[in-house]
């Protein structure tokens, strides 16, 4: 399948490879370069892949508190949420945002892979008067992330940008087209993510690659999206979040509200919060130059703890950076393990998340506030 | 496009031939193909080496690959430099970024390599 600005990418250059059933960019100019252009000025992104599913009507939001972990009556119209939704058994099905459009209208934004079983999820266990639209195929999303992005957005928008707030989203003109504009995003920086009509989504990438381009905006593709999102922390569906993970394991439970009332995976996920994890998400930098990858074992000198899930050179921080699930004895922050490259010890230490923070990066010593964590 | 003094395996390493001597990296296409270069492992000099065996590792952001034998023989000389500089595998596949120099067993192993317009032909099919 491709998105409609397939043939903008072709045309840039980029390098496409199949993700989900996709064709999508993985670099133009190359990851490294790609990567730090979006920390220090910003990038473009096209997420016209991924799933959009709109739920309406009167019990809109008893769906959604009932399928999903995080408590979306605390969301005023136009505030949005990250969120998880899980199987019976406490196994995360997909984790996604929720952003509330309306009254009684949420826009459900999750992974291009799990779209299809997302959508018929919510038809099977969505309550009361509800409607399901998976807009998906006719809804465009473009990114601009980095700390040039608002400075982008606001030259080309029809309000002041200043005023919409992080995890908020309001309709407004891009180069007079209309969008839903969400302060959202996966790099860790501040950033945009708009979504369009599928139809207007040439017109749009071209209008913010022109005006994106003067504040030095380059295109980025999924490679060093994945680079990225892993710098900052966030897990990937498929490796860090399955169905036979929980949020306790994947350290989640901060977008798990258990008293908002019942909902799918609640009982089972208490049960794992009080008997204790089986695993636990751990960040790891390594100490020599090898770069520990998904599926690769990790040792504490002879023992097997645990595997990694994502890893990577990091072009950010100048070393390899990884997360892995390891058995709960070894997860302690600066304890030294092993990853088993090819035969071979990587060492490695355990480091906490994110690997990179860009108000750290900005002015060093100076305390941020970190996302709060429940502890597991 | 490609050097034409040099040879070309199907693997996409380069070979130098000097005598018995033959220095090796990897190709344009090769290090375009794998992106930045962020960590490279050489052989010891010394260590003796078989056609097609794996004598080293590149790593670049997304991806490891090996680095595989043309020709048999002992490593003679390393390239020293080069882990420190893997930038220089990127910018400069054909001469500052050489990797080793095989003293070969058998020279005429090195025959069946491709020519520069073989291996244009060969990278095109791909």
């Amino acid at each position: 399948m491709r998105t409609p600005l397939y043939d903008e990418h072709r045309r840039l250059g980029a390098r496409m490879t199949s993700f989900a059933g996709w064709e999508m960019p993985v670099y133009y100019s190359g990851i490294a370069d790609e990567t730090l252009a979006v920390r220090s000025a910003a990038g473009i992104f096209d997420l016209s892949h991924m799933g959009e599913l709109l739920v309406s009507g009167p019990a809109a939001l008893d769906s959604i508190q009932y399928l999903t972990t995080n408590d979306a009556s605390r969301l005023d119209i136009g505030q949005a949420q990250y969120s998880l939704m899980c199987s019976g058994n406490g196994g995360v099905l997909d984790d996604l945002i929720v952003y509330r459009l309306g009254k009684h209208s949420y826009m459900l934004v999750v992974n291009a892979a799990n779209t299809d079983s997302d959508a018929c999820w919510i038809m099977r266990n969505k309550v009361g008067e509800t409607q399901l639209k998976d807009e998906s195929r006719t809804t465009a999303s473009i990114a601009v992330q980095g700390p040039a992005a608002a400075a982008i957005l606001s030259s080309a928008v029809s309000f002041d940008i200043d005023s919409l707030g992080r995890f908020r989203v309001q309709c407004g003109d891009v180069r007079g087209i209309r969008c839903r504009i969400a302060r959202t995003g996966y790099t860790g920086e501040d950033g945009f993510e708009l979504y369009c009509s599928w139809t207007e989504a040439v017109a749009l990438w071209r209008a913010i690659v022109e005006v994106g381009g003067r504040l030095g905006a380059r295109p980025i593709g999924l490679g060093a999206r994945d680079v990225l999102r892993l710098e900052a922390g966030y897990p990937l569906y498929g490796y860090e979040l399955t169905n036979s993970i929980t949020p306790v394991d994947a350290r989640l439970l901060w977008v798990v509200q258990f008293d908002k009332g019942d909902f799918l995976g609640k009982q089972a996920i208490l049960t794992a919060r009080e008997s204790g994890p089986q695993k636990l998400l751990i960040g790891l930098e390594a100490i020599g130059k090898c770069v520990p990858r998904h599926g690769y074992n990790v040792r504490a000198a002879e023992d097997e703890v645990g595997r990694v899930t994502s890893g990577t050179f990091s072009p950010t921080l100048g070393k390899a950076i990884a997360m892995a699930y390891v058995c709960p004895e070894y997860s302690q922050t600066g304890r030294e393990l092993d990853v088993v490259i090819r035969g071979k010890p990587c060492k490695c230490r355990i480091v906490p998340t994110p690997f990179y923070r860009p108000l750290e990066a900005a002015h060093p010593g100076k305390p941020t506030r970190r996302r709060a964590r429940s502890a597991s | 496009m490609h050097p034409e003094d040099l040879k070309y395996a199907t693997t996409h390493e380069w070979v130098r031939i000097e005598d018995d001597l033959a220095t090796i990296g990897i190709t344009d296409h090769a290090q375009s193909e794998l992106g930045d270069i962020v960590y490279i492992e050489l052989p010891q000099v010394g260590t003796t080496i078989h056609k097609g065996g794996v004598f080293g590792t590149l790593e670049s952001i997304k991806t490891v690959s090996d680095l595989l034998a043309p020709v048999s023989g002992q490593i003679v000389e390393v390239n020293e430099e080069l882990p420190e500089t893997p930038e220089r595998v990127n910018e400069s596949p054909y001469s500052a970024g050489w990797m080793v120099i095989i003293k070969m067993d058998d020279p005429s192993e090195s025959e069946d390599l491709m020519s520069a317009d073989d291996y244009e032909t060969f990278i095109q099919e791909r």
